[in-house]
C-alpha cells in the first residue's frame, strides 16, 4: 500500500532523474519520458479503481505521527486527478515527439515534463498545507522551465509576466501557511478540518485560510485575479500550452475545493463570496475571449471562464454541485488540453495561429476538422459530450438551490463559448485559407501528435456516453469530500489502522 | 522579540511591494527577493521565539527548554526554494534585457501582446529568435 501512494510522485520523479543521467542520448530519453508517462498512467489508474472500491489509501511518511509528520491521502478526487494527470502527461510526451527543431530543447523538454508532473500529483496527494507549498514550487519551476523553453523576445517577455505573478501567489500561500501555524498550532489539513468544522475558530485562523484562499484563486485564475493567465499562456510552445491549459489552472482549482469543502461542509461568508466570484469569472473570461483573434488567447480567455463552472459547483456546496465540480473538473483537463494540440496542429498545417491567416482545413484536413469540433462542441456543452453533463449538473444544483441567476449565468456562458467556438469553426476551418489551398503543409511526421489528439477526443466522446458510472464515482467523490473520514481519522487515531 | 521581528518583516514587506510596484523590471525582481524573505522572517516568527536551548532530543536527556525547531525547518525550505527561485528569476531578467533590451513591464506588456508570427509551428522552440521571421502586416497593435 506504502508504494502504491508514494508513487504517483515517484514515478515522474525517477522518469525525470533517468532521463538526466541519460542526458547525451536523446532517443533513450525520449524513452524514458514515454516510458515514465504510460507508468503513471498506469499508476493512476490502479488508484482510480481502488478508490472506485471505496479503498482511501493514507499513510505517514518517515513514520512520524500526525500531526508532526506529513500526511498523505488519496481519496476518489486525489485519484482521479492522479489519473487524468497521466492522461495529459502521456499526451503531451506524445505530442512533444517532433523530429524537426533543436534537439537539446526537445530533450529538455520531456525533461521537465516530468518535473512538472510530479509537483501537479504531488499537490493531489499531499495532507499538509506546507508539503502542499512545497509542491507548488515544484510545479512551479518546472513549468517556469517549460513557458521559456526555446527562448524569443515574445516568450521571454511573457516568462516575465508568469514568473513574478506566480511567484507573488506562492509567497502569499507561503505567508498564509505561516499565519495559520501561528494561529492554530497545526499544518495537517485533517487536524485544521477538525478545528474549523468545530467552530470556535481563532479569528486570526480564518483571515490566513482566507489568505490561503486568495493565493489559490490566484493559481487557479479567478476574476479578479487572472490577468496573468491570457498575458502568458499564449506565448509558449503548443504541447506547453496545452500541459498547463490542462492541469495548472486546475491544481489551484482542486486546492481550493480540497481546503473549502475541508473547512465549510455547509454553506456561508466564503461561499458567498465564492459563488460571487465564479460568475464574474465566467463571464468575464467568455466575455475576453471574444475581443481576440488568435487561436490560443481566445482558448486561454476560455479555460478562465470554465474554472468559473467548477469554483460555481464548489460555492453552491450542495453534495450534487461539488459532484458537479468533480465531473467538470476531470472533463475539462481533458477537452482544454485536447482544444490546444488540435489548434496547434491546425496552426502547423496553415502556418499561423492568427484566424486571419488560417482557413481551408476542412476540405484539406476533414479528420482535424472532426477533431476539433469533439471538444469544441463538448466545451460549449453540446449533448451527449462531456460537457453537457457537467453543465447540466451545475445548472441543476443552482437552479434546486434557488440560484436562478448564477444559472443564467452559467448558460448565458454556454452560448458565448459556442460562439467563440463557432468563430474559430468558421475562421480556421471553413474558409477558404487566403494564400490558396497549396499553402496548407501535408501532415507529416506528426503521427504521434494525431494519437494524441485523437486518443484525447475519444476520451472526451466516452465521458459523455458513459456519463452516468463518472458521475456516480463525481458523487461518491463529493460524499468522501463532505466526510473525509481518512483526513480526520489520521488525527483521532495517531498510529494509523 | 516577537513584536520587533514582526515589525522588521512588515518593513521589509512594505519596502517588497513598493519594489514590485515599480515599472523598472529589476526592482521588480529585486522586490520579489525582498517579500519573500520578509515572508520568511514572518513565518519565523509565527513559531513564536519560546525556549532557549537546542531542540535535540538524545537517548539520554530531553533539554529542558527546547526552541520550536518546526518553524526553522519550514523557513529553511522555504529559503532554499525561494533562492532556486530568484536564481531562476535572475537568469530570465538578465536574458531578457541583454538580447532583447526590455527593462520595463510596460514594455513586457507590449511584447506579449503582439501579434503571433506566422510560422510552421506555433512557438515552436526552434532556438531561432521571434525577431527574424516574418511578421503579419499590420499585427503590431
Amino acid at each position: 500500500m506504502n508504494a502504491l501512494i508514494v508513487a504517483p510522485v515517484v514515478v515522474p520523479l525517477t522518469t525525470l532523474l533517468l532521463g538526466v543521467a541519460f542526458r547525451p542520448h536523446h532517443a533513450i530519453v525520449k524513452a524514458i519520458s514515454v516510458v515514465g508517462a504510460i507508468a503513471l498512467l498506469l499508476v493512476g489508474l490502479r488508484l482510480v479503481l481502488l478508490a472506485g472500491d471505496d479503498v482511501v489509501l493514507a499513510a505517514q511518511m518517515g513514520g512520524w505521527q500526525a500531526p508532526y509528520g506529513i500526511t498523505l491521502v488519496i481519496d476518489r478526487l486525489s485519484a482521479a486527478m492522479v489519473a487524468i494527470t497521466g492522461v495529459i502527461g502521456m499526451a503531451t510526451v506524445l505530442y512533444g515527439m517532433v523530429r524537426e527543431g533543436d534537439p537539446d530543447v526537445l530533450r529538455n523538454f520531456h525533461l521537465f515534463v516530468h518535473g512538472l508532473l510530479a509537483g501537479v500529483c504531488g499537490a493531489f496527494i499531499t495532507g499538509d498545507v506546507f508539503n502542499l507549498y512545497v509542491w507548488f514550487e515544484v510545479l512551479l519551476i518546472g513549468s517556469f522551465a517549460l513557458i521559456a523553453l526555446g527562448g524569443g523576445r515574445r516568450r521571454l517577455a511573457g516568462t516575465m509576466t508568469y514568473l513574478v505573478l506566480n511567484l507573488f501567489a506562492t509567497l502569499v500561500f507561503l505567508m498564509s501557511a505561516g499565519l495559520i501555524y501561528s494561529a492554530t498550532g497545526t499544518l495537517n489539513m485533517g487536524e485544521l478540518g477538525l478545528i474549523f468544522r468545530a467552530g470556535e475558530v481563532p479569528p486570526a485562523a480564518t483571515l490566513a485560510v482566507v489568505m490561503m484562499l486568495l493565493a489559490f484563486a490566484i493559481k487557479a485564475a479567478l476574476f479578479p485575479v487572472f490577468g496573468w493567465l491570457p498575458a502568458s499562456y499564449h506565448v509558449a510552445w503548443t504541447p506547453v500550452s496545452a500541459l498547463f491549459a490542462g492541469l495548472l489552472t486546475k491544481v489551484g482549482v482542486y486546492a481550493l475545493i480540497r481546503l473549502v469543502t475541508l473547512m465549510w461542509p455547509d454553506y456561508g461568508d466564503v461561499h458567498e463570496v465564492l459563488l460571487w466570484v465564479a460568475c464574474a469569472t465566467m463571464l468575464v473570461g467568455v466575455l475576453g475571449a471574444a475581443a481576440q483573434n488568435e487561436v490560443r488567447r481566445i482558448l486561454s480567455f476560455h479555460i478562465v471562464s470554465q474554472v468559473g463552472y467548477m469554483i460555481l459547483g464548489l460555492a453552491l456546496a450542495t453534495p450534487l454541485a461539488i459532484a458537479g465540480a468533480v465531473f467538470y473538473l476531470i472533463h475539462h483537463i481533458v477537452v482544454k488540453a485536447n482544444l490546444f494540440f488540435i489548434c496547434g496542429l491546425a496552426a502547423r498545417l496553415t502556418g499561423s495561429e492568427r484566424l486571419a491567416a488560417m482557413g481551408g482545413l476542412y476540405a484539406k484536413a476533414p479528420w482535424l476538422a472532426i477533431l476539433f469540433a469533439i471538444p469544441a462542441l463538448s466545451l460549449a456543452g453540446i449533448p451527449p459530450l462531456s460537457g453537457f453533463w457537467a453543465k447540466f449538473v451545475l445548472v441543476k444544483a443552482s437552479l434546486a438551490d434557488g440560484f436562478w441567476w448564477a444559472a443564467g449565468v452559467a448558460l448565458v456562458t454556454g452560448i458565448f463559448t459556442l460562439l467563440s467556438m463557432t468563430k474559430i469553426w468558421n475562421e480556421s476551418f471553413l474558409k477558404a485559407h487566403p494564400q490558396g489551398e497549396q499553402a496548407i503543409k501535408p501532415l507529416e511526421d506528426i503521427r504521434w501528435a494525431w494519437w494524441a489528439v485523437s486518443a484525447l477526443a475519444l476520451l472526451t466522446v466516452l465521458i459523455g456516453l458513459g456519463a452516468g458510472p463518472v458521475m456516480n464515482y463525481a458523487i461518491a467523490a463529493a460524499g468522501q469530500l463532505a466526510e473525509p473520514a481518512a483526513y480526520f481519522e489520521a488525527i483521532t487515531h495517531p498510529g494509523g489502522r | 522579540m516577537e513584536l520587533l521581528a514582526a515589525l522588521t518583516a512588515g518593513g521589509l514587506a512594505g519596502i517588497g511591494m513598493w519594489l514590485l510596484l515599480d515599472r523598472n523590471l529589476i526592482r521588480v525582481v529585486l522586490g520579489i527577493a525582498i517579500l519573500g524573505n520578509a515572508i520568511n522572517l514572518a513565518v519565523l516568527t509565527a513559531g513564536r521565539f519560546a525556549g532557549t536551548d537546542v531542540p535535540f532530543v538524545t537517548a539520554t536527556s530531553v533539554p529542558p527548554d527546547p526552541v520550536n525547531p518546526l518553524p526553522q525547518a519550514l523557513v529553511l525550505t522555504a529559503i532554499v526554494i525561494g533562492f532556486g527561485l530568484f536564481v531562476f528569476a535572475l537568469a530570465v531578467l538578465k536574458s531578457v534585457r541583454e538580447s532583447h533590451g526590455i527593462t520595463t513591464t510596460d514594455r513586457v506588456t507590449e511584447v506579449t501582446e503582439e501579434a503571433a508570427p506566422d510560422q510552421e509551428e506555433p512557438g515552436f522552440p526552434s532556438g531561432q529568435d521571434d525577431e527574424d521571421r516574418v511578421h503579419a502586416p499590420g499585427g503590431r497593435r
